[in-house]
This record gives C-alpha cells, structure tokens and sequence, in this order.
C-alpha cells in the first residue's frame, strides 16, 4: 500500500537514547491520564510516535481524542502517566512550550484567525523580523514570499497571499495550516480532525498532504472518527472509547474491517437491534442491524 | 496508496477567489467608509460656510478633532484587539487630577506629578486588562467597573483631599511653564496657530500604524482580536498583549489628562464622564468592528476628524449647537452602514 516500506531504522532517523543506546520514539505516552475534578476524561492511554509515520487516533464523540491531544498540544496537563518527547519525560506547561519540543497542532476550528490575510496567518507567533531594539519590525516582503513558496510546494497555487484566510475553502485552510507546521520545522504534527467538515474531494486532498508530511519525515498524530479516512493513511490505530485505550494495533495487525467493527462497537449495536425490537421497530431496520451484528461478530472472531 | 509519489496536483484554483483590482483592494481597507464619509462631510461644510475653510477654523477644527482622536488611537488598537474601555473618559480626569493634586500638596516640582500620574494611568490600564484577563468577564463589565469606580474616586478624593470640586492652580508651581509647552502650547505655521496635540495626534497615529502594520505586536493585536484561542494556540502571548493594549489606552489618556491639566491649571473632578463614547465611536466611524480583529488607527483619526468637523462646523454654519448630538448618532448610523456595505461588498467580489 504505501509506496515505500519504511523499516524500523528510517523511521527512528537513528534517535537513540544517550545512556542506553536503545531506540527512542520521537513521541511516547504510557498509561496517561486525565481528571477534570471527578470526571475521568482520559485514563491509561499508551501510544508512540516516529519520524515518517501516521498515529491514528479513532474514536466516537467524548472519546477522549481532544482531551488527549490537548495534552501533547500543551493546553492541558495529565495528571498520571508518562508523556516523552525523544525520550526525554516531559510536561507541558503551555503551547508554546509544546512548540518549541517541536510539536505542532493543526486545529479543526481554530487553526486560523479568519480575518486576518494568508501571510499574517501563516507567520503568527512566529514572525520573522529585521531591525533592532524598539524598531525591530517584521519582513513583510520576505513573509509574503515564503508563504507563497511553501502553500505552492503543498501543491496550492495562490495568487493573493493578501486575502484573508477566511475566503480560502475549509480543506485549504487546513493545508496552510499543515504548511505552517512544516516549516517552522515541526517534528510532530498533530491533526485535529482535520477531515471532519471537509466534502469528499476536500478530505481527499487533506489526506494527500498528510501522506506529504509524513513523507517529509514528520511524525503524524491524525484524530479521526472516520476509519475510511484513517486506514489508507495511518502505520499504527489507537482506538479510543470514553475515556479508554480498546486497542493499539500496527497497520498489519488489522484490516479496514476490523477497525470500521471495533469503531461501531460490535455489543452496542446487538444492544441496538434488540432494543429496536422490543419498541416493535420496523422490521426491515432491525434486519439491518442484526445482519450488521453478524457481520461484525464475523470480522473481530468475538460471538456476539 | 501510489498518490505519494507523485506530486500531487495543484488544488483547482477556486471560482470564488478572483482577482481582484487595485480598487477593489482599496474598497477593501477598513478606513475607506470613514474616509468617504469625511470628504462629504467637508464638502457640505465648505459649501454651506465660508468661514470653514479657513486657515484658522481648519487649525481649530483640528485641535478639536486631536483631543479625541489622541484617545481614539489607543481605543481603536484595543477594539482591534477585540475589547472595549469604558473607563477612558473618566481615567483622563483622574490622570489631570493626579498630576495636580500631588505636585500640589507634596509641594514639588510638577513634573514629579506628571511622572506620577502616567504610572497611574498606566496601572488603570494594566488593572483593567489583568481583571479581564483573570476573570474573562466581557470587557463592558470591568470597564465599566472601573469607570464607576474612578467617577467616584475623582470626585470623593478631590473633595476629601481639598475640600473642592476642582483641583487647586498650579500654574504658579515649578515646571508649570515647560510643562504646557510640551502639553497645551501652540506652533505657529504660515501664521496660523496650531495646538501641539494636534501633532502629538499625528504622530502617535503614526506610530500605531507603524506598530499594527509592520510589527509582531501588530500582528498579535490583530489576531487576539479576530480569535484569540486560535491566537493562542500557535504560541501569541494573548494575555501580554491584551493587558498592553489596555495600557496603551493608559498612555494616551495620560498625555489627554496632561494637556487639560496645563491648557488650564485646574482641574474638575467631575469631567470626562461620557467622553469615553466619542473616542469609541471615533473608532467606530473609522471602521474598526466592535467584535475586533478588523480596523486602522488612521480610520479612527479619521473618525476624529469626523467628530472635530461635525462639533465645528456646525458653529461655523451658525447653527444651534443643540443639534450637534443628534448630528453625532446619525453620522454614527450612517458611517457604521456604509462600513458594513462596503467591506461586505470588497469581500464578496
């Protein structure tokens, strides 16, 4: 499936660990977790992430994907576990401080300010400057070049960097995001479902600049709910489900199926088709349901 | 997945981004509504009175305009920012009434009151924005807290401390002299006397321009204003840059309270209560949106400007001033239309 295989070695980009020598992952989690007061938002998630390689994080509405990734981004603190950055245990104390260990965030809603043009977007929190002391002042010229560079090496062709971003498409805008993270030399890029809001055609081009960035040797953390937008992509799954790890597979380890089953959740839908039933649901919708039991009994092995 | 490999496509250039021609871009600017709304507005004046164009009415016009358009710069940074002050009108008071009131009862120099009142006015500033920022209570709230608050303080302290509604004169005092040449004195162009805020205005428009154009500051103003979760998110110290922008505020409220103080020598403790509308509608006029992220420091000049031609020309047109503040609403009315219209318009096109 993917157009070149990448061996243990390559991905790791040869990290190793000063004192034992061994490998490092250039992200890790182990057994984190988060509490908002007495609501557990997220407990016992463990998963890594390496250079030129797609963590796919999957789960349904109050999984725990935002929390978790407001924990790598450094909005929110965990509150139990490990979180390691090449290695190294870290914690973040703000966003800022998640970017400068190199970890970027690409937001759903709020990747841009709307209003603001293209290049503005493109340098905010980062913009290049020329000059000294009180007259230190920013390099337009030279912001509005690279933008234009950079957006045209993503493969969008833009003639006005000076139009707000607002007027850009949805799938754009996540692009120029994608591309500010890139190059302000991001080592991993987190996506926070980027295809969620996207057509058909947008998440397509979404997902093609992903599969870009893994190339340029990024390690990619994708949210999704969707697993048809995740399994053409992704090298490892993290499934998530209130709050709860259900599975951490590598990509040989399961099939677009399997992962499409353990998303739906095999027990919840019997629990649904026996539910439908008992209200006297239609006949042709339980039938539905319970062919989909067996479908998904048939795909996880697991008899429902 | 064989898509890899190739570079892929350039995204289909989009229908609804055409090019756009160098006036649309210039109907695109946040300040052109304001600016077409003062070229009428001077046309008619010019028309109807003589006396308006000249040299001296346009000087006087223009002092006019600079005392709200000083405060206009730092209210228009704010509201670009995405906040508004209510308290601006009554902090310049308490700005005039610091510098007077210590200088006088500590019988010192008075620029030993003016360095204290811009501490003052600077912590009113940082006071406000850090509220904000801790409580994330809107702005309208906390400002107008504060402007409560300072009305009483303005009016109570003086009362208490001298026994008065106005602060005492110190035109008598040290440094009284050179302090009104750099606060309220007057330069003479081509014989035509024109007050020193009027280039104190210039120039702190100038410098606001500078910073939100060319600046990472201005960058940042921008974009707390237009969406500061996102602002924060990339690494903008959204924080930092409100309470800044409340401070500025400050600034140019000390040099407004610096200039009532020594254009006179006394100060009423109960003034400055409503100004802080005009300097929001200055800015309003001159096209910076009251939701933030959009706006100039020149439109809210020439807001100001707007306001200083209207309050004149209608004294100079001979008519009863009385009218003035129903002329004032509908200018607001019209210009925050025609703002509306025409950025709408430059968007879609």
């Amino acid at each position: 499936m993917n157009a070149k295989e990448i061996d243990q070695q390559t991905l790791l980009q040869n990290e190793r660990d000063p004192l034992t020598h061994t490998p490092v992952h250039l992200l890790s989690l182990d057994g984190v977790a988060k509490h908002y007061g007495n609501i557990i938002a997220l407990s016992d998630v463990t998963m890594a992430v390496d250079n030129g390689r797609v963590t796919c994080v999957l789960g349904d509405n109050g999984a725990g994907k935002s929390t978790l990734i407001k924990i790598i981004a450094g909005l929110h603190q965990h509150d139990a576990g490990i979180l390691k950055v090449m290695g190294e245990e870290r914690k973040f104390t703000s966003p800022r401080d998640a970017l400068d260990a190199g970890i970027a965030t690409v937001y759903q809603d709020l990747a841009v300010v709307p209003l603001m043009p293209i290049w503005r977007n493109f340098f905010l929190g980062s913009e290049l400057t020329s000059g000294f002391g009180p007259f230190k002042s920013m390099d337009v010229e030279k912001m509005k070049e690279i933008t234009l560079k950079e957006l045209a090496a993503m493969g969008i062709d833009l003639r006005d960097v000076e139009q707000p971003i607002g007027q850009l498409s949805g799938g754009e805008r996540q692009c120029v995001a994608i591309a500010r993270a890139v190059y302000f030399g991001a080592k991993v890029l987190i996506l926070d479902e980027p295809t969620a809001a996207l057509g058909v055609k947008q998440s397509g081009v979404v997902l093609r600049y992903i599969l870009q960035a893994r190339d340029r040797g990024l390690g990619v953390i994708f949210i999704t709910h969707n697993p048809h937008h995740a399994f053409p992509v992704g090298d490892r799954f993290l499934l998530l489900k209130r709050g709860k790890s259900i599975g951490y597979y590598d990509k040989k380890d399961i099939t677009l199926d399997e992962l499409t089953a353990q998303m739906a959740g095999g027990a919840e839908l019997a629990e649904l088709a026996h539910e439908l039933e008992q209200l006297g649901g239609h006949g042709d919708v339980v039938k539905e349901v319970q062919s989909e039991v067996a479908g998904v009994a048939q795909t996880t092995g697991n008899p429902y | 997945m064989t898509i890899t490999q190739t570079k892929p496509k350039p995204a289909a250039p989009d229908e609804r981004v055409a090019k756009r021609s160098p006036f649309q871009k210039l109907l695109g600017r946040p300040e052109v509504g304001a600016l077409v709304g003062a070229i009428v507005l001077f046309v008619f004046f010019a028309l109807v009175s003589p006396t308006f164009t000249q040299p001296n009415a346009l000087a006087t016009i223009l002092y006019g305009s600079s005392t709200i358009g000083i405060m206009a710069v730092g209210v228009s940074l704010l509201m670009i920012g995405g906040e508004f002050d209510l308290s601006t009108g009554v902090a310049v008071i308490s700005s005039a009434l610091t510098a007077s009131m210590f200088s006088w009862y500590f019988s010192t120099n008075v620029w030993v009151g003016v360095a204290l009142a811009l501490v003052v006015s600077l912590s009113i500033g940082f006071i406000n924005g850090w509220i904000l920022m801790k409580t994330k209570l809107p702005s309208f709230i906390v400002t107008l807290a504060t402007f409560l608050m300072l009305t009483g303080l303005n009016l109570g302290l003086t009362r208490l401390i001298g026994g008065s509604v106005s602060s005492p004169s110190i035109a008598a005092m040290d440094g009284f002299a050179s302090a009104r040449a750099v606060f309220a004195s007057s330069v003479s162009i081509g014989g035509v006397e024109v007050k020193i805020t009027v280039f104190i205005w210039f120039a702190l428009v100038a410098v606001a321009t500078w910073v939100l154009m060319r600046t990472r500051v201005g960058n940042w103003i921008f974009a707390v204003g237009g969406d500061a979760n996102a602002a924060r998110a990339v690494g903008v110290p959204v924080k930092a840059t409100k309470i800044g922008l409340f401070m500025a505020v400050g600034f140019c409220g000390w040099i407004l309270g610096m200039h009532n103080l020594f254009a006179f020598d006394t100060v009423q403790s109960g003034e400055g209560v409503g100004n802080e509308f005009l300097y929001i509608i200055a800015a309003v006029i001159g096209g910076c949106l009251l939701t933030g992220g959009y706006g100039s420091a020149i439109g809210g000049a020439i807001g100001a400007f707007i306001f200083g031609m209207a309050n004149k020309g209608i004294v100079y047109a001979q008519w009863n001033p009385d009218w003035f503040k129903f002329f004032l609403g509908l200018m607001l009315l019209l210009a925050t239309i025609v703002n509306l219209i025409v950025k709408r318009r430059a968007e879609l096109k």
